[in-house]
């Protein structure tokens, strides 16, 4: 009799434990702070949104450097028994790749790289669609036709936005020229404001920005230029110059992912999505963007969600006014994660 | 009138130091586990997490190790010239330029086997740092260039050309135009230690150190470099080299960040990239004083740093702590100690004024 009840008991935990799955362990890796309202920020509120999913608990490390400290941090969440591991900057990219060989039951996602695994996935976002059309704007508020882009390093991400900014500012205007200033930086907020400034010393009216910081936008607001913000809508920093920022929104995508691994249907591939799937958008457009303007702009915006405009589309010129995209192609996405080239009207190096 | 004075102690403090030394980070401990309850973060629990994910097991430990190596490389180096006050704070350029010197090597040689391989870049490490390093102590000696400034300055310059060559001539043309040269060959790679994630840059940093505790205590040069290092002047007269010791010490000091860059580009890595730049050199300057410039406190005081490191990143995924309390925390830690220097050099007597 004892023994029976005994044998109930332990089927009963068996069974309590199956049916009481542990939660699926989320593991976050960001590059800076997380308070810093920009890339970060964005990611972490992707997180946000998959903690309240059912079944689900996660976490992060902030702050950490690309190289040895983001391998063993990586290490450390696989050890801990994260099931799945997000890492959001490119240099974490080989580091991941070797984790990811020593734990073939723990699924890894990195963010804007390219190599990968069988447990181990690129993901990004085509952020030079809201670019594009952030370009419009601008390229419809200008007065000087001189636009300043903050840069932040010299690798396609960034160059793929100044090109697709570029190539919407023409759209509407196109004698536009986008200036372009390196600082090497994705989070300095006093080098990249006097980055922006030296921008508005040359006659730039209207400054746009690829960094974490708010510094550009303030330059922006100092000295009565418009400014285009990035990662999250800057409009707080700079009320009366941000015209609307190409943003983030990486809730969506990521609780798909994380239900994805739940159900076991998850495949290693690249994802890239944009508009269509809503992981970039632009924010509200400021007070002083005419309605003819942000009317254009939307049309546009779902012209380009629906696929039936390409922002890379021919002919698109380089900077020498040599042919590269000939009429009527598009530039394949090999193309675009390897974009080392300016369009026509960027004034820069590459260097 | 009573007041409090400061007199300096005649004789050394013994063991007394050491006393000095855990009131100091009892001290600092304290601060930063009111700093975690008042962001309302369980204060022992926290303080405990930390410490037992630092050095609470061997895969803790291995990291430590890991994480140990460049600061301690870095520090010795540095804690050499800060002897003989020649205040180097360019380990970071040396450690840059040490960097760039192995990667020619392994991408310049990439057929050579590893026996000749290794020590080649080690060399050209060693040369290439050394060559960042003597820069200053000439400029100092030739034109009475201030080194602080010129050090400083020569940071900048280091991680420029570390970054021109990475953005250009080395960029791995398959990498998608993102900054980093292409792999290491294998032979180019130092090898790890058995299973563990360790790297036989640990031997190095044992020949380090070792000889460095040798050439301070039982050498001439030694000697002389101490006495130089407490006064010029009278090391002067006595006819001691100082220009020749301030180009040995800037030159053996770049040479050690250089073997820093080695590793880390080479072990860590396995290839040059612009992240390998990560503030060893200045976290060197912190350890270096924190130690009190002595080589084999420094090797502990490295770990220990290390450790604070590797164990903040589990305070955080376990507790979500901001990643500036880590960063606070070590603030604590060396403010808290380097006042504590003070106490072990001067005590407090109350003196009647009259």
């Amino acid at each position: 009799m004892r023994k029976s009840i005994l044998l109930v008991f332990i089927a009963l935990l068996a069974l309590g434990s199956t049916c009481f799955a542990e939660d699926l362990k989320v593991g976050f890796v960001y590059v800076s702070p997380v308070g810093d309202a920009g890339y970060s920020y964005a990611h972490d509120q992707g997180r946000l949104a998959v903690e309240a999913m059912d079944g689900v608990t996660t976490s992060f490390v902030e702050s950490v450097a690309e190289g040895q400290d983001s391998e063993r941090v990586i290490l450390n969440m696989a050890r801990k028994g994260y099931d799945v591991i997000f890492a959001t900057s490119y240099g974490y990219m080989d580091p991941m790749l070797k984790v990811a060989k020593d734990f073939p039951k723990v699924t890894f996602m990195h963010c804007s790289g390219y190599k990968n695994a069988p447990n181990m996935a690129n993901y990004f976002g085509r952020i030079y669609q809201a670019r594009y059309l952030t370009g419009m704007v601008a390229g419809a508020m200008t007065k000087s036709k001189t636009l300043g882009y903050v840069a932040a390093l010299p690798i396609p991400e960034v160059i793929r936005g100044i090109n697709a900014f570029a190539l919407g500012a023409q759209a509407v205007n196109p004698d536009v020229q986008v200036r372009v200033v390196w600082t090497k930086t994705w989070y300095d907020p006093a080098t990249e404001k006097e980055a922006a400034k030296s921008l508005l010393d040359v006659g730039c009216d209207v400054i746009a920005q690829h960094q974490d910081s708010p510094g550009p936008q303030e330059a922006a607001q100092e000295r009565g230029a418009y400014s285009i913000g990035y990662n999250t809508d800057m409009s707080s920093f700079a009320p009366k110059s941000h015209l609307t920022s190409a943003v983030w929104n990486w809730g969506p995508f990521y609780k798909e992912m994380v239900q994805q691994i739940k159900d076991g249907t998850w495949k290693s591939q690249f994802y890239w999505y944009g508009l269509d799937k809503g992981i970039v958008d632009i924010a509200p457009f400021g007070p002083m963007v005419p309605g003819d303007v942000q009317k254009k702009v939307l049309a546009k915006k779902l012209e380009i969600a629906s696929g039936a405009y390409k922002v890379f589309s021919g002919p698109i010129r380089d900077q020498a006014g040599k042919e590269k995209v000939a009429a009527g192609a598009v530039m394949s996405d090999a193309d675009l994660l390897g974009f080392n080239w300016f369009v026509q009207g960027v004034v820069g190096t590459l260097e | 009138m009573r007041e409090l004075c400061a007199v300096k102690r005649q004789e050394p403090l013994g063991w007394g130091s050491c006393l000095i030394f855990l009131a100091a980070l009892t001290l600092a401990f304290s601060f930063s586990g009111m700093l975690l309850a008042m962001g309302g973060k369980p204060a022992l629990g926290g303080l405990w997490l930390l410490v037992h994910s630092a050095f609470g097991s061997g895969f803790a430990l291995e990291d430590c190790l890991v994480k140990a190596v460049p600061i301690f490389l870095c520090a010795t180096g540095v804690g050499l010239t800060f002897r003989l006050q020649i205040w180097n704070i360019g380990a970071e350029g040396q450690f840059a330029l040490g960097a760039v010197g192995a990667t020619w090597m392994a991408l310049t040689f990439p057929a050579w086997p590893w026996y000749a391989l290794l020590p080649a870049m080690l060399a050209c490490a060693s040369l290439a740092g050394a060559l960042w390093g003597a820069i200053p102590a000439l400029l100092r000696l030739k034109l009475g260039a201030n080194e602080i400034i010129v050090t400083l300055m020569l940071n900048y310059v280091g991680i420029l050309v570390l970054e021109y060559l990475v953005y250009g001539v080395w960029k791995d043309p398959g990498s998608f135009g993102f900054p980093m040269t292409s792999e290491f060959v294998p032979a180019a790679v130092v090898g790890r230690i058995g299973d563990t994630r360790l790297n036989w840059g640990l031997a190095l940093c044992l020949v380090a150190g070792g000889c460095m505790s040798v050439f301070l205590r039982f050498t001439r040069l030694g000697y002389e470099l101490r006495a130089c290092g407490e006064n010029v002047r009278a090391a002067r007269s006595a006819r001691m080299p100082y220009a020749g010791l301030v180009v040995t010490v800037m030159v053996v000091s770049g040479a050690l960040s250089g073997w820093a860059g080695f590793l880390e580009s080479s072990a860590i890595l396995g290839r040059l990239q612009p992240s390998i730049m990560s503030g060893y050199g200045y976290t060197a300057i912190v350890v270096a004083w924190l130690a009190n410039l002595r080589p084999l406190v420094i090797a502990v005081a490295s770990f220990l740093l290390a450790g604070l490191r590797v164990g903040m990143e589990t305070l955080q995924l376990d507790l979500q702590v901001p990643a500036s309390f880590g960063s606070i925390m070590e603030g604590f830690v060396l403010l808290a100690i380097l006042s504590g220097g003070f106490f072990s050099r001067y005590r407090l007597q109350w003196r009647t004024r009259g």
